[in-house]
């Protein structure tokens, strides 16, 4: 029987990568994803986990270790945040065009300057096209869930492709909350051992990722752009067998309250639970608020979002990240190409709030629907609007 | 759901006593949180720790700015910082203050209720340490119901080890020797 226990999110995430018996752990460990790292390493060092645990340099050299580790046949896993994810950058390309399916966790945090080693998503929007899957969670279970999810989706023969599972750096990484804890044989039913269809074997030598030439490197993108799109359905799938198994259902967008909503809130991570708390006493108030949690971010779930959200009049889209000189942030922007000429289309508009851990309230969301509420009526002069900038 | 600010120095175990209470709450069923001040741990600063126990799932990861119950583990802190800032109309103080209640209404202006217990004498009697984190947790059983006290002797043990013993006797006596003013 999986355990419930009380446990640092961190720790259970770690727990985690020794059920999917992770082989090789390259890490270097930055805050605030430090404690993932350091129990791993525990649990190398104590004997509980038989993998390779590789205490690199930077990382630049972790997730070099991690393309080699992955190319060789070992199932990886690494973990990272903010300047160690930016430093990473260079090599974060390469392992999504050559297919090999290593797992981060990345504990989401901001960008210097200044130093910041606060929550916000500026460090995984900077790498928003490397090519891999990307899920955001909003719990400790779901960082638990979604890390397994990941393992059993980078590694199926149909997607071959390395996958990132987003936390909410602090604000999910150090909190201590309830875990369901699979069990093993659970945990062994869902994720099959890692059989890779090609690696590197001096047996059987084979080259990989060489140069590029014009001739072919176009059609190495666009074959990396449809792995990535292809692998949706696997993602979908896996989330069905995880809900067989564990009885928990996660869908690549997830709705609240949102029948007959005129405003719908749209979140990403953990922001979405204090979200939900914000449209209950809004709806109390009689107001028709709802909430869209994007759940899968990468390949972006254009059908479902649509789906879930169309049919609303606005769209309140709230991202955690605020790109200098952009349109607007990289969520709002998404959804406005998504919804560009579409016929009925919600008005949709754009907020940045929660930068460097500053903390979204309740009466954060409820200011962001007054205002999306307004700006319907009346078009507001910006594109977007930074929420909670202190004027004095 | 309950809302719980501690406030203590960095070194003092303030974010280990939300730890223990949040393992504790949630071995007896129920749902809850625990968290730290986010921020760089400097050694004897002031620093917050926050608990949230509830009967059902907890939607929020706001920071707890409206506590039901605050817990001082540090005498020297309430000159320093508005411990009750923010407090619930209901509120109560848990205080680590060898103070009577006058004193301490008088020096620091409580108007809320208070509860109080010399956690410095208990954590050097009986621990041998002036660390009075799991100290101050007898009184927060004892002011608050918050847990109970065998899901907080099971947390000891698991976080301390042999150790607990002594920290179990110190939350026992602080628990018998704090004055609870409603």
């Amino acid at each position: 029987m999986a355990k419930r226990v009380g446990i640092e999110v961190s720790i259970a995430i770690a727990e985690a990568v020794k059920l999917a018996d992770a082989d090789v752990i390259p890490a270097y460990p930055i805050t605030p994803q430090t404690h993932i790292v350091e129990h791993l390493s525990e649990l190398v060092a104590n004997g509980e986990l038989d993998a390779e645990f590789i205490p690199v340099e930077s990382e630049h050299a972790a997730m070099s270790a991690c393309c080699g580790a992955s190319a060789a046949g070992a199932r990886t896993f690494t973990s990272s945040s903010s300047q160690g994810l930016s430093l990473m950058s260079e090599i974060l390309y390469i392992p999504s065009t050559m297919r090999l399916p290593i797992v981060m966790v990345v504990a989401n945090r901001a960008l210097s300057a200044p130093i910041s080693i606060w929550n916000d998503h500026q460090d995984i929007m900077v790498q928003r096209d490397i090519g891999w899957i990307q899920t955001f969670a909003e719990n400790g279970q779901e960082a638990v869930d979604l890390t397994l999810h990941a393992f059993r989706v980078a590694e199926d023969r149909k997607v071959s492709l390395p996958m990132i599972v987003n936390i909410d750096g602090f604000t999910l990484s150090h909190v201590i909350e309830p875990i369901e804890i699979p069990d093993q044989e659970e945990v062994d039913k869902f994720l099959p051992p890692f059989k890779p269809r090609y690696k590197l074997d001096p047996r059987k030598p084979i080259s990989m990722g060489p140069v590029g030439v014009p001739e072919v490197y176009t059609e190495a993108k666009v074959a990396l752009d449809n792995a990535l799109k292809a692998s949706k359905r696997v993602v979908l799938k896996a989330w069905d067998e995880f809900a067989e198994i564990f009885g928990r259902k996660y869908n690549p967008v997830e709705t609240y309250r949102t029948e007959d909503a005129e405003v719908l809130l749209v979140t990403m991570g953990s922001i979405s639970e204090t979200a939900m708390t914000a449209v209950d006493a809004m709806r109390d108030s009689g107001q028709k608020v709802g909430l869209v949690r994007i759940r899968l971010w990468r390949p972006f779930p254009s059908v479902e979002f649509r789906k879930a959200a169309g049919k609303a009049k606005v769209l309140a889209v709230i991202d955690r990240c605020l790109p200098p000189g952009a349109v607007c942030g990289p969520v709002g922007e998404e959804l406005r190409s998504l919804f560009y000429k579409v016929p009925g289309a919600p008005k949709i508009f754009s907020f940045v709030a929660g930068l460097g851990g500053r903390d979204v309230t309740v009466e954060r969301f409820e200011e962001i629907v007054d205002k999306a509420k307004a700006y319907a009526k009346r078009r507001p002069k910006e594109l977007y609007e930074v929420i909670g900038v202190r004027e004095k | 759901m309950k809302e719980v600010r501690l406030h203590g120095r960095g070194g003092q175990g303030a974010v280990t006593s939300a730890e223990l209470v949040a393992i504790a709450a949630i071995d007896e069923g129920r749902y809850a949180q625990a968290f730290p001040s986010f921020g760089p741990e400097r050694r004897g600063a002031p620093v917050m720790a926050f608990i949230r126990v509830s009967g059902d799932q907890i939607r929020t990861r706001e920071k707890v700015y409206h506590p039901d119950i605050v817990m001082v583990l540090d005498s020297s802190l309430p000159s320093l910082v508005d411990v009750a800032a923010g407090m619930k109309e209901d509120g109560i103080v848990i205080l680590n203050s060898a103070m009577s209640e006058k004193e301490l209404r008088k020096e620091y202006g409580f108007k809320c209720k208070l509860a109080m217990v010399d956690a410095n004498t208990i954590a050097r009697e009986v621990i041998g340490l002036p660390i009075t984190n799991t100290t101050m947790l007898g009184a927060l059983l004892k002011a608050t119901g918050i847990v109970g006290m065998d899901a907080m002797d099971k947390a000891l043990e698991h976080r301390f080890g042999r150790l607990a013993e002594k920290n179990k006797a110190a939350m026992r006596r602080a628990y018998d020797e704090t004055v609870v003013i409603k």
